[in-house]
């Protein structure tokens, strides 16, 4: 349209017209995004318009993989294979300890009459390539709602916590690490019960557990596992280890630094695991609503 | 090669032959490509914005034959592909449009240096405008290094340059006219 040349002097809207318009266009799409979450499906609709292109920009690295994969030395593949060997065998010790633990777990919680714990499903995928955003903390993993994951699912690799999937599309999802600066996690201090949540720096290697009173009952060292009473998390997987604590009485607050415990950059295999979605109906939520309702009566 | 793209810059115009569309529309989708392409972590905070150097050379070059909307849309895909907000490639894509149509015969003026200031400036504006929508969104500020993906962006404009008009060369073979 605005290739073609125009009829004699008619030049359409001036610059400053256009500029302004698409501008405009642009900041309501920026506004009902940040601030309503609407536009999901023209961005599952673009989002499908482009992962071919996406998968065909993420070739050159996964093929530089599968490359120096095969060109790996006999002696490494030797090691790896040795090291591999002996985890299995401690593995499996492990397991068959487990085995029985869990048989011993259901009966006294069928004894104590409270709820079982069930295993959940999980999908293994690949970490295709992180995103370009300076702002957040993402990548995009191989497998989407056409493999069966759901929204809010955890993402774990085999030495912890990875993050949570945010956003689904058909052959993609993009998982949020737990680094990223709006990502919470709900963590229970192994060593000493208490309860807290982390939350990301917007930095590879940080993590701070906010809200903890300045006497806090925390060592450098201490292991921070999932606490699970968000439902998303499944509990007891390692999420950090406190690797600095700040106390100054000035502040309410102690400034507790983590180091994640997984890896949380970078490229490798993490699993998917979906969330239940068995927590009883939040009993505020319910009041609030209740209230809201009454009063909408009463008018 | 430096050296050879500055000589193809001189006052006297080189002849070029006539852009076909979908020469444009090629190279900007080539763009978007490599735009999405997975680097290592290091490499991949100074990479520069390869639509947007492209969209200043053909708005700078051929000003007639680019406009707003496919450079909005292609903004609006790398906020889908970058999961970014949405509309915020889409709203630096339009200044950068804006100040490179006005700015266009200036820049033609000048030698490959002066035009890489240039450049440099339109990105640093076009960058600035995303963060000012990210910090307005929550985000916090990622550093100074933030801006080196600009400079690197200018430092490979006499290479986009060249190689733009690399196919639009007359063919000097016989019978070629």
């Amino acid at each position: 349209m605005q290739n073609s040349p125009p009829p004699f002097f008619q030049r359409g809207p001036s610059l400053v017209m256009r500029f302004a318009l698409f501008s405009l266009l642009s900041l309501v799409f920026l506004v009902a995004d940040a601030r309503f979450n609407y536009l999901r499906l023209v961005r599952q609709g673009m989002a499908v318009m482009i992962y071919p292109l996406q998968r065909g920009a993420a070739m050159p690295w996964e093929s530089f993989d599968r490359l120096s994969g095969f060109l790996a030395a006999q002696a490494e593949l030797l090691a790896d294979n040795e090291r591999l060997r002996f985890q299995r065998l401690r593995d499996g010790a492990a397991l068959q300890t487990q085995q029985s633990l869990e048989a011993e777990n259901r009966h006294l919680r069928e004894l104590l009459t409270l709820r079982e714990r069930l295993p959940r499903e999980t999908i293994p995928a690949e970490i295709l390539f992180s995103h370009r955003d300076p702002f957040t903390r993402r990548v995009v993993v191989d497998r989407g709602s056409q493999n069966g994951v759901v929204e809010g699912s955890a993402v774990v690799d085999p030495t912890g916590v990875v993050g949570q999937v945010t956003r689904v599309f058909p052959w993609l999802s993009e998982v949020t690490l737990i680094s990223d600066k709006e990502q919470a996690v709900p963590i229970q201090v192994v060593r000493s019960g208490l309860r807290g949540i982390t939350f990301g720096t917007g930095y590879d290697h940080g993590l701070e557990l906010r809200f903890m009173p300045v006497n806090a009952d925390l060592q450098n060292g201490d292991v921070l596992v999932t606490s699970g009473i968000d439902g998303t998390y499944p509990p007891g997987l390692p999420v950090a280890v406190v690797a600095n604590v700040e106390r100054n009485v000035a502040y309410a607050f102690a400034r507790i630094y983590c180091s994640p415990a997984a890896g949380v950059s970078g490229r490798g295999q993490v699993l998917i695991v979906a969330s239940t979605d068995r927590l009883p109906p939040n009993p505020i939520r319910e009041e609030e609503l209740a209230a809201r309702r009454a009063k909408r009566e009463g008018n | 090669m430096l050296q050879g793209s500055m000589t193809g810059n001189g006052r006297p115009q080189e002849l070029l032959l006539p852009v076909p569309s979908a020469y444009i529309a090629i190279t900007l989708v080539a763009a978007l490509v490599l735009n999405l392409l997975a680097l290592p972590e290091t490499v991949a905070r100074l990479r520069p914005d390869l639509i947007a150097l492209m969209l200043i050379y053909w708005v700078v070059y051929h000003p007639r034959r680019l406009g707003f909307l496919p450079a909005w849309a292609l903004g609006l895909a790398m906020d889908v592909a970058d999961g970014s907000l949405f509309g915020q490639h889409a709203l630096s894509y339009a200044l950068l449009m804006y100040l490179a149509i006005l700015l266009h015969r200036r820049i033609l003026m000048f030698g490959m240096l002066q035009q890489m200031l240039h450049v440099v400036a339109l990105l640093l504006l076009s960058q600035a405008v995303t963060l000012v929508v990210r910090l307005a969104a929550g985000a916090e500020f990622p550093g100074g290094t933030y801006f080196v993906a600009s400079l690197v962006g200018a430092l490979l404009w006499p290479i986009v340059f060249t190689l733009l008009r690399l196919p639009l060369r007359p063919r000097t073979e016989a019978g070629a006219v």
